[in-house]
């Protein structure tokens, strides 16, 4: 059966990684509902967040295939009910009508959204939550005139996890990973000739 | 450019020495060991092949006739040495062109390391001339690959590259250098070669409580059943894997890739698996009671319809590589780790048995197989030559001991199918991609990996054509080898599957040839065609004494079909003598 399956791969920080996984996932034709990368506990470890409607034995393969890129230390695909999770939504509303309509900012109280930022002209208010309730709130806001909305990837914590500190010493026998190296020379292009 | 020697005390890291990033890639591969290059020069990688000038007396280059050429001779190379195959390439155009090799590599678990020049890092991404994203363009058919931008990066890239690619299940590795970053002159502090990486665990912990429960099923077994492939030959541990089998008493049948790990007449060996494969492997593979899988996959063209696979048997997987265990199959017992180390532990725990009875029921249907298809197609009796009965010949003329390198179609299916092997890595042949063009090239690079032996490319019609330039290659370097040409006048294996499932609706597979023997010619290699049967024997044996590569082109039946066949879609059990039986 397909659900919501959440998956977290802790890595090294390398160019082109994203790449490698994301192609994991198109290879198959599965669409990769929300991804997040971000730093971890572990120093110079980074962790992607990666949420797929896939039954279980494709989320199962998924993440040895994952596992297999050589600067993937591990992955763990979880359910729902074995994370908590959150993702945040941005809604820019016009000012006026906030002002004027007093269900607006019921609205808003109800759903945790507080203020950004408040201009004359509009206000951005944020919420984190599930996805659906971000969702509902989207179309309660769209009869007020919602002009900008933007929902940010899914973050999650595994209920049932130690961390990674103590699995990273298995990985580690003696050296930390190599620092990563960007181009240089992007903006140096017209002191250099080539040919 | 100066050359730089590597002693003990200049490995030291206190040494520096100003080098630049070009010379460092040639260190490196010295330090590795490596002697053979296979490749192609261009602009952007040109600073690499200027220090390549001096490394004349430490480095061969062998200048192919085309990029892809350059992939399948390292690919070649890699499978008779059983080490890194090592390519250079330029930008854009030159590094486009590797793509088919690293992906036959990829799905075939061969071990290169390409390097592939780039244009200036400040450059990168302004469409400059022979600029291609080739990063992007090979993540998908590479275990790993890297651009560097910055000559300092050098050293422990490369040493990293070689670490990736002959570790765990081997694979190609790119490395992309940008052409600042070879002119760049830099301290050189040695190369240390890499043996750790954290984020990457080639080899898994090997966990004895697995063996111990593969040992007891195969121990209760009536009727256990050995399917090994290359990763037995890769892992280097046929000695460990014969005395596994003979210990075990154990039939044991490999896939195409897996071929010549043991010697082909072993006594407990009963043939090929897969579509083409032999009857009683793939009859008996769902009569079974314990599967021992070894260094093998499971790919669609071994199984037939997982459905119908052995679902009688429990299976006991023995791989490097995790993400193969469950893929296909499911697994009773899997064991992970590297088959050199977990055979003998294996081998210990079993019982010495004979399953003779078992045996014989192999031997029954290698009877059958033999009186409907083997025996008429390597002794027919008139009418055109069959390619069975060139396998045959050249059987009888080189006893097993020539390594057989093949390109893809029914000559490759015919060649595995009657080809004997007395020993280990004299089968290179393309099996997961299904590479046309790959035997040229790749005959080139197995000479050069193992320049002692008779290197026999056995070639269709079709794939001659799509990699017939090496010719030059082969004539510029001297470079021994046998080409034998099976020409059938058509693209067989497509036109066979056209016939049988297609109403005979041929295509676009009747395809036209040259003169085989005067293009070789052109090339300065001598040649002959023939068409008779009374002629093969001495045309053969004059192609295998000729002193220096030689061109044979034999002229076999136009329509002849390989037989036993799985049809696609059928299990393997379902395998069919007879296109009557479809």
């Amino acid at each position: 059966m397909k659900q919501e399956y959440t998956i977290t791969v802790y890595t090294e920080n390398q160019i082109g990684l994203v790449n490698r996984i994301a192609i994991i996932f198109s290879r198959r034709k599965i669409n990769i509902e929300s991804l997040n990368t971000s730093l971890t506990e572990s120093e110079n470890v980074h962790r992607f967040t990666i949420v797929v409607i896939e039954t279980e034995d494709v989320v199962k393969k998924l993440c040895k295939q994952i596992e297999k890129q050589v600067e993937v230390l591990k992955a763990y695909y979880n359910t729902n009910d074995e994370i908590v999770w959150q993702e945040m939504g941005l809604f820019k509303v016009p000012a006026d009508i906030i002002a004027a309509k007093v269900p607006v900012e019921r609205l808003l109280r109800e759903y945790g959204a507080k203020a950004v930022v408040i201009r004359n002209d509009y206000i951005v208010f944020e919420t984190t939550g599930h996805r659906e309730e971000i969702e509902k709130l989207i179309k309660a806001l769209e009869p007020f005139g919602l002009i900008e909305f933007v929902r940010s990837a899914r973050i999650a914590i595994i209920k049932n996890s130690k961390g990674f500190h103590d699995k990273l010493k298995e990985f580690e026998k003696s050296e930390p990973a190599e620092e990563l190296i960007e181009n240089e020379f992007l903006n140096q292009q017209e002191e250099v000739f080539s040919m | 450019m100066q050359t730089l020697e590597l002693t003990e005390e200049k490995l030291t890291p206190k040494s520096t020495k100003n080098i630049s990033g070009s010379v460092a890639v040639l260190e490196a591969l010295i330090a590795e060991n490596v002697k053979t290059i296979f490749g192609y020069p261009g602009g952007a990688i040109m600073p690499i092949y200027d220090a390549l000038y001096d490394y004349n007396d430490k480095l061969e280059h062998i200048l192919v006739r085309h990029e892809q050429g350059s992939t399948h001779a390292a690919q070649g190379f890699a499978r008779t040495s059983g080490k890194v195959g090592v390519v250079f390439a330029t930008s854009g155009p030159g590094a486009t062109n590797l793509v088919t090799g690293l992906a036959d590599a990829m799905i075939d678990s061969t071990p290169l390391v390409c390097i592939t020049g780039q244009v200036f890092a400040h450059l990168l991404g302004t469409d400059a001339f022979q600029e291609t994203d080739v990063i992007n363009i090979t993540t998908p058919v590479t275990k790993w690959n890297y651009q560097v931008t910055d000559a300092t990066e050098i050293p422990h890239v490369l040493a990293k590259a070689f670490y990736i690619a002959k570790t765990g299940r081997p694979g190609p590795v790119l490395i992309d250098i940008t052409k600042n970053a070879q002119l760049q002159k830099f301290d050189y502090n040695g190369y240390i070669k890499c043996n750790h990486i954290r984020s990457y665990r080639p080899k898994p912990i090997v966990r004895k409580e697995y063996i111990q429960q593969a040992a007891q099923l195969i121990n209760a077994a009536k009727k256990p059943f050995v399917i090994f492939g290359q990763g037995v030959i890769l892992g280097k541990a046929e000695k460990e894997f014969t005395q596994f089998i003979e210990k075990g008493g154990i039939p044991a049948a490999w896939t195409i890739m897996g071929m010549s790990a043991i010697p082909t007449t072993h006594p407990l060996s009963v043939g090929m698996l897969g579509m083409h494969g032999n009857y009683a492997p793939n009859v008996l593979t769902n009569e079974c009671d314990v599967l021992i899988a070894i260094g093998m996959r499971f790919d669609d063209r071994v199984t037939g319809r997982l459905d119908k696979y052995a679902k009688q048997a429990q299976i006991i997987h023995l791989d490097i590589d995790p993400a193969e265990i469950n893929k296909n199959v499911k697994t009773t017992v899997p064991v992970w780790g590297d088959c050199k180390e977990t055979l003998p532990i294996l081998t210990q725990l079993i019982e010495k048995k004979n399953h003779n009875a078992w045996l014989q029921q192999f031997r029954e249907l290698e009877k059958k197989e033999t009186e409907k298809v083997i025996y008429n197609e390597l002794n027919p009796k008139d009418g055109t030559i069959t390619m069975g009965e060139v396998i045959k010949t050249i059987n009888e003329l080189t006893n097993g001991d020539a390594i057989i390198v093949t390109d893809v179609g029914q000559h490759q299916m015919v060649a595995c199918r009657y080809a004997k092997m007395n020993y280990s890595k004299s089968n290179v042949t393309s099996g997961g991609l299904g590479t046309m063009g790959f035997g040229l090239p790749a005959a080139i690079g197995a000479k050069y990996g193992d320049p002692k032996r008779t290197v026999i490319a056995i070639i269709g019609d079709g794939g001659i054509q799509m990699t017939i330039q090496e010719l030059g290659t082969i004539m510029q370097f001297n470079i021994n080898v046998k080409i034998l040409i099976l020409n059938n006048q058509f693209l067989g294996m497509v036109r066979q599957w056209q016939q049988l499932f297609h109403e005979k609706r041929y295509s676009f597979v009747n395809i036209t040839s040259p003169n085989f023997v005067q293009v070789a010619k052109g090339y300065g290699i001598a040649g002959n065609s023939i068409n008779k049967r009374e002629d093969l024997h001495n045309a053969l044996q004059t192609m295998l004494q000729h002193n220096g590569s030689y061109l044979l082109e034999i002229m076999v039946g136009k329509e002849n079909n390989v037989f036993p066949m799985v049809p696609q879609g059928k299990g393997v059990a379902e395998i069919v003598l007879t296109k009557e039986e479809i």
